[in-house]
Formats: structure tokens, C-alpha cells, sequence
């Protein structure tokens, strides 16, 4: 079940056209990647399923049913433009930002409570924001933003800023979030994070939504039947021995060995590859090549680029 | 309505703890009241007598000097020539010269003193010449009517009852037909002190607004708070929590100044032997009136109690519920006004220092009705006094001047209905400039920009 839908939605600024009808669904309980390059118009979306802006067209829908202003309580949302107020108390300001987000003053501070011990800066309560680092800035801003228990977290570029550290701390914390049930939607550029944290994705450009799906289902339409062969005990061409079909790419020595990428036809299956060419070589590793996240957005986005207006959203 | 208190409450609370707020609330009122007590210590300390030899060649000014509690007058009859030489060594303050003249009547002194000839004893001096003069124009002229003997006595009545100066009181009509004695010199002045707060106060509490708005941009929290409030919410609440802070400091101030002017008084009163003075003249300054105890004629002493019973009344005749009131409903509103202004400017801009050019149309309308104001003060009641005060952007300034002068009720009530318009149109404006400069950065924005964010949908 989808947790979040939004259907047909545009957002137009004066002449330039940020959304342009966008649908996007989030399943229940998923981690949700939001893609797109910069400008591309992720941000605004955000916004829109924040309730920051109101889109000109489309609807949103949150549990089922159509979106409404109190739903934002349900909602936590860390925004990539993030800071804290310098002259202010971290205690204080902490608990102020939860008291805006309807906890009573009580609630708010044993909550705040257990999670400043478990993120071990309790002693920071009462020291000023402008005495500590940006990373520590950011895990108070990551404790604000969870803890009304949302049912739906919203991260625009979560890692920026943090050290690797902080990083693994932080994504700890996300899929333990995610274990509890929380649905996560996650913006970001960076694809390592994507392809290790993500379930599914959208990839926003020029506005429009380009590709959305399972992550592993859009990988398989992205793969090309391209196998990756280690060997030894041959110098020659492989094409001696390859049917026409399967074609060799490229040919490299690695260390002691040669490695090939060969592509097989389509009805083949990796059996058949290494049928042809055990006979004449000494196999040590074959491995499908399936396209990274990364390679994926590049691929798409530098498609989409000569003439934005021909493309149309595929969804798998 | 909770998130907005507890921004109220924020906004308030963190301006308050500042070191700032607590150095202007202490150095306010010391300001004020020395503005209040030096120029009165002065007075007291300056209160020796003042001895002024005269030098009447003409013989026409004898005895018309008369000693008062400041300045002592005795006449010498010698030549100006030694008189002078003998001056420097005397210890008089001043000495007076006035030469014979052979046919018309005397129309020129000197004064030699030793530094500069205080203000007071010039102008007494300066009077009474004059009027010694006119007597004797008058004379002059009768005598050159050739009157009978019956008639020249009538003329010396005539001459002796003119003498008695003339006093006018002006009484103001009310709409029953209630007189009521008016005092326009109390007026102006609490017109046009309490018009200059006003105006002070925009300024001061509606650039914090502005920079708390650009704080918020520049620490990029605003997009936090905004995805649990509304940025109308965020914006009010920051309006509300500044204007209180801006009426707690005033309470503090009018308390304080209060506090530390009866203190004083009471030690000077305490210290002083001319302390029974020092403490009319402290309240006729309180009261707004600028010191009126010059060096005057003869009975001085009856001229003093005379001028307090008139500060009394004066202060008495102030409908001091209406003034305050309608100070506190000005204050506010216009007040509410511009702060939303000063926030939809804030939050266009990514620094303070590019503020300039939105600033112009905000501090226009506040800098002209202080220019006004001068003419609003010389005719309260004018054509130029009601179009500004009716104007939403001066009169909150413009009105508060015109107060205590009286203005007609229907005058009152459009104004103020203005001004809640007004302030209602502006907020309206600045919301929907606010809620989409708060999220814009890196971007010089412009007039025209600002008029594309009036029409977004949200």
C-alpha cells in the first residue's frame, strides 16, 4: 500500500515551470529515493508534501485519503537548508522546535531527553549554537526532526556535512526507523547512499519525473546481458572461438589475467557464455554487470538533455 | 493559536535576556531624567545674585530696574570713563550704560561684563527700556495735544492703566458647550513628545523585526520551523513577541524615569534652601513646561505660585485616559503597520546590507510626518494636520500630535478605522511577499520580483 501518492502534480514560479505533472507514489514502510540533478525541481517537490507551497494543480494524498494541513504533525522533515538559531541554547532550542511540533513541554523534554543521551551530547544542553561544529549542529537538527515519531520522514541531503562516523550513525538510526515503521523519503546526490539504503526511487529532470520504481527492477531493465570474464591461459582473440552473437567489448589484461566484457544475446543465459568458453581458457570469474544507481542517472539524465520535451515518464 | 504563543513567547523571551535590552532599558530613563534634572541642578547652582550697576545719563530709568531674586540693580552717578576702570575691580556682574542723547528720547545702552551677559538679565533689561521708552513716547505725545488740566489727569489714569500687562487665556468650547481652559504650550509639547515616540518606536522595534527575519534566513532555521508552522504564523508571532518587548520597554522606561525624577527631586528639596524652586521649576519641567521663571518683575515670588497653579491646571486639563489610550492604540497599530512592512522586507533580502532599496518607501511616510509635524503643531486643526492624520502611513505619528489639541471624534474614529485597514493590507501584502522571500536565496531581487511574489498562489 502507498503511503503517500501524489498525482499530476505542477508548480509553476512566474515563466519557469518547476513541476510538470509529476506522480510520484510512496509505498508504506520503504525507504523512497527522490533523484534528480540539481534545479531539477526536487526541492519543490519536497516543499509541496511538506505544505510549505501548494501546488497549482494535482493532488496529494496521504494514507489513502486526501491530504490535509494537519497532517504535517505526521510528518518530519530535515531540510538541506538547515541551521539553528547561533545566539540560542541547544536545550532550549531543542525543546522549542519539538514544542512546535505539538509535543507539550513535558513530552518534549523526556523525549529529548533519551535521545540526547543516546546521541551522547547531553552535556551540550546548556552551550550556545555558535560553539559547536556543523556536524554537531546537524544531529541536533536530526533529533528535532524525528522526534514527534513521524510516520514519514522527509530528508533533503542528509550526509552533507557529516563525517564518515556521523554518516553511518545517521544511516544506523534511519533504517532503525525504517524497522520501526516509519516510510522515509530521502533526497539526496550521492548514489552509494542510494544504492545501500533504497527500495525504490523516482528520478526527477526538468521538472518532470523520468523514472520510477523498485530499485532492483530498474536495475534489470537497465542491464545490458554484459558479462564480466576472468581467464588465463590464452592469448588471442576471442572471437576465434565466440559465436557472432556474443560480442566482446573490450579485452584488458588485469594482474595476471585478461579480463573481457562480453554482451550475449538475449535469449542466451550466462550458462551458455561459459559453455562457449571453457574449452579454451582457464575461467577464474564470471560476474553479470548490472548498472549502478550511478550509472543509471547519468545514463537517463544525459539522454534527456538534447530535447526534454519528447520524454515521457516510464514506469516499471 | 498555541505554536503562536509559543513563538510570541520565544521571540520575546530571547530579546529580553539580551545584554542590549537591559543596557537601553537602564540608559533610557538615566537619559531622560538628567534631560530632566541638569538643566534644573544648574538653575539652582547659577542661583546667586547677579549685581548690575546702571549708568543713567539720561535719568529717564530711575528706579525702573527692580532687584529680583537673581539680579540686583544700583545706580551710580559717575562717569562712564572711571565706572568702567572701577568695573573690573568691583565684583558686579554687569554694569549698564546709557548714554545721553540730546534731543530724541534714549533708544541705545551697553552692557560691559566681564564674560557673556546671561540671556535672562539682557532680555529684562531689553523690557523694561523698551517700555520706559513707549511711556514716554506716549507722554510725549499727549503733552503735544495740549489738553486741559482735567484731561491730563485722565491721561496719567490712562497711561497708569495700560501699564497692566495683559494675560489671555484661552478657553476651548466643547461640544456641549463645556468650556474648558486650554493650554497650548502643554499641548504641543505632549503632542509632540508623544509623536516622536511613536515614530522612535516604529523605527527602532521595526528594524528588530527585519533583522530577526534575516537572522532567521541567514542561520537557514527558517525552513525547519516553517515545515511545522505557517510562515503567516511565524511572521505574526514574531511581530507580536517584538511589539511586546517594545511596550515592556517603554512601561520600563516611563517607570523608571518616574522613579529616579522623585528620587532626585526629593534629595534637592532635602538639600537645597532654594529647594522650594528647584522643585516647581522640576515640575513644571515634568510636565513639559521649558523653565519660565525668568528674572520677571517685582513680586516673583507671587509670579512662581501663580505659574505652578497654571502648570497644575494645565496638567489637569489633559484627559489623561483618552491620551493614554489613544497613545497605546497608535503605538500598536501603527506599529503593526510597518513591522509587517519591515518582515516583508527582511525576508527578500539575504543581508542586511541589501536592504537599502526596499527601505525607501518604509521610511518616507515616518520621516515626512516628522517634518510635518512642525506645521501640524502650528495649526492642529488644518487641512494638511487632518489629511495626514488620516493617512494610514503618518498618522499614527500625525494623530498622536493632534491630540491633545482636541480633534472631533468623527476625525478620530476614521483614522484609527484607516489604520486598522491599513494594517490589515499591509500584512496581507507582506505575507505573501514573506512567505516566498523567506525561502529565496542568492538572489538580488527586485521591485518587480516583489510584485510577481504578490500574485503566487501560496
Amino acid at each position: 500500500m502507498d503511503l503517500f501518492i501524489a498525482k499530476n502534480v505542477t508548480k509553476t514560479f512566474a515563466q519557469h515551470k518547476a513541476l510538470d505533472r509529476v506522480d510520484i507514489n510512496v509505498p508504506e514502510g520503504s525507504i523512497f529515493g527522490l533523484l534528480g540533478p540539481n534545479g531539477a525541481g526536487k526541492t519543490t517537490f519536497i516543499r509541496i508534501v511538506n505544505r510549505i507551497l501548494a501546488p497549482d494543480e494535482g493532488e496529494l494524498y496521504f494514507r489513502g485519503n486526501p491530504m490535509t494541513p494537519s497532517d504535517i504533525f505526521s510528518i518530519g522533515y530535515l531540510p538541506e537548508e538547515r541551521g539553528l538559531y547561533k545566539k540560542m541554547k541547544i536545550g532550549e532550542q531543542a525543546l522549542y522546535l519539538t514544542q512546535l511540533k505539538g509535543l507539550s513541554r513535558h513530552d518534549a523534554l523526556t523525549k529529548l531527553k533519551y535521545w540526547f543521551e543516546k546521541f551522547e551530547i547531553t552535556s551540550w544542553w546548556n552551550r550556545k549554537v555558535e560553539e559547536l561544529s556543523k556536524g554537531m549542529q546537524q544531529k541536533v537538527q536530526f533529533i528535532v526532526t524525528i522526534i514527534h515519531e513521524p510516520t514519514m520522514l522527509i530528508f533533503d541531503e542528509p550526509f552533507s556535512g557529516f563525517d564518515p562516523i556521523n554518516v553511518n550513525l545517521l544511516k544506523e538510526e534511519i533504517l532503525q526507523l525504517q524497522k520501526k515503521g516509519s516510510t522515509i523519503i530521502f533526497s539526496t546526490h550521492n548514489m552509494a547512499s542510494v544504492e545501500e539504503l533504497c527500495d525504490n526511487i523516482a528520478l526527477i529532470n526538468n521538472a518532470r519525473k523520468i523514472l520510477e520504481g523498485n530499485v532492483w527492477e530498474i536495475k534489470k531493465t537497465y542491464k545490458t546481458n554484459t558479462f564480466e570474464v576472468q581467464f588465463s591461459k590464452f592469448d588471442g582473440d576471442l572471437r576465434t572461438f565466440l559465436p557472432s552473437s556474443f560480442e566482446c567489448l573490450e579485452l584488458n589484461p588485469v594482474n595476471e589475467h585478461l579480463k573481457a566484457r562480453i554482451r550475449i544475446p538475449a535469449e542466451a543465459t550466462p550458462n551458455d557464455l561459459i559453455r562457449q568458453v571453457i574449452p579454451h581458457v582457464m575461467i577464474h570469474s564470471v560476474n553479470e554487470i548490472i548498472p549502478s544507481m550511478n550509472d543509471i542517472f547519468i545514463r537517463t539524465v544525459t539522454s534527456q538533455h538534447p530535447d526534454p520535451s519528447t520524454s515521457s515518464s516510464e514506469k516499471i | 493559536m498555541n505554536k503562536i504563543l509559543l513563538i510570541i513567547r520565544r521571540e520575546y523571551l530571547t530579546r529580553v535576556r539580551k545584554r542590549s535590552f537591559i543596557v537601553m532599558t537602564i540608559l533610557g530613563p538615566l537619559l531622560m531624567a538628567a534631560i530632566m534634572i541638569v538643566p534644573v541642578y544648574i538653575a539652582t547652582m547659577t542661583n546667586e545674585i547677579k549685581s548690575v550697576s546702571v549708568i543713567d545719563e539720561t535719568g529717564f530709568f530711575y528706579g525702573k530696574f527692580k532687584d529680583s531674586e537673581s539680579i540686583k540693580f544700583h545706580y551710580l552717578v559717575s562717569d562712564i570713563g572711571s565706572a568702567k576702570s572701577s568695573f573690573t575691580k568691583s565684583g558686579d556682574y554687569a554694569l549698564l550704560y546709557i548714554p545721553k542723547t540730546e534731543l530724541s528720547l534714549p533708544s541705545s545702552a551697553i552692557l560691559y561684563s566681564k564674560s557673556q551677559v546671561n540671556m535672562n538679565v539682557k532680555s529684562y533689561i531689553k523690557n523694561v527700556m523698551g517700555k520706559r521708552v513707549e511711556e514716554l513716547k506716549l507722554e510725549a505725545k499727549i503733552r503735544d495735544l495740549k489738553l486741559s488740566e482735567d484731561a491730563k489727569l485722565t491721561t496719567d489714569d490712562i497711561l497708569r492703566s495700560i501699564k497692566a500687562s495683559v494675560d489671555i487665556s484661552t478657553i476651548k468650547i466643547g461640544d456641549e458647550g463645556k468650556e474648558e481652559k486650554s493650554y497650548p504650550e502643554v499641548s504641543m509639547v505632549l503632542g509632540m513628545f508623544s509623536g516622536i515616540l511613536i515614530y522612535f518606536f516604529i523605527f527602532l522595534f521595526g528594524s528588530q523585526v527585519m533583522r530577526g527575519v534575516i537572522e532567521e534566513k541567514t542561520n537557514r532555521i527558517i525552513e525547519v520551523i516553517i515545515s511545522s508552522v505557517k510562515p503567516f504564523q511565524l511572521m505574526m508571532g514574531k511581530i507580536a513577541g517584538i511589539g511586546l518587548v517594545g511596550l515592556t520597554q517603554f512601561l520600563l522606561w516611563v517607570i523608571l524615569t518616574g522613579t529616579i525624577v522623585t528620587i532626585a527631586t526629593s534629595s534637592f528639596s532635602s538639600k537645597n534652601k532654594t529647594g522650594h524652586t528647584a522643585e516647581q521649576l522640576m515640575k513644571s519641567r515634568t510636565n513639559g513646561m521649558t523653565a519660565m521663571q525668568l528674572p520677571n518683575a517685582a513680586d516673583s515670588t507671587k509670579v512662581t505660585s501663580e505659574q505652578t497653579n497654571e502648570v497644575i491646571a494645565a496638567i489637569e486639563s489633559i484627559d489623561f485616559p483618552v491620551m493614554i489610550g489613544m497613545f497605546l492604540f497608535f503605538f500598536l497599530f501603527g506599529y503593526l503597520l510597518y513591522a509587517a512592512l519591515f518582515a516583508a522586507v527582511g525576508s527578500a533580502v539575504d543581508s542586511e546590507a541589501d536592504t537599502q532599496q526596499f527601505m525607501v518607501p518604509l521610511t518616507v511616510p515616518l520621516i515626512l510626518s516628522i517634518v510635518m509635524a512642525q506645521f501640524v503643531i502650528q495649526e492642529p486643526n488644518g487641512p494638511v494636520a487632518f489629511w495626514f492624520s488620516i493617512f494610514p502611513f503618518t498618522s499614527p505619528v500625525i494623530m498622536m500630535i493632534r491630540i491633545p489639541f482636541g480633534v472631533p471624534y468623527f476625525q478620530i474614529i476614521l483614522s484609527m478605522t484607516l489604520l486598522v485597514a491599513g494594517f490589515l493590507g499591509t500584512t496581507w501584502m507582506a505575507a505573501k511577499i514573506y512567505r516566498t522571500g523567506i525561502l529565496m536565496y542568492g538572489k538580488k531581487v527586485t521591485y518587480k520580483e516583489l510584485w510577481k511574489w504578490l500574485k503566487y498562489r501560496n
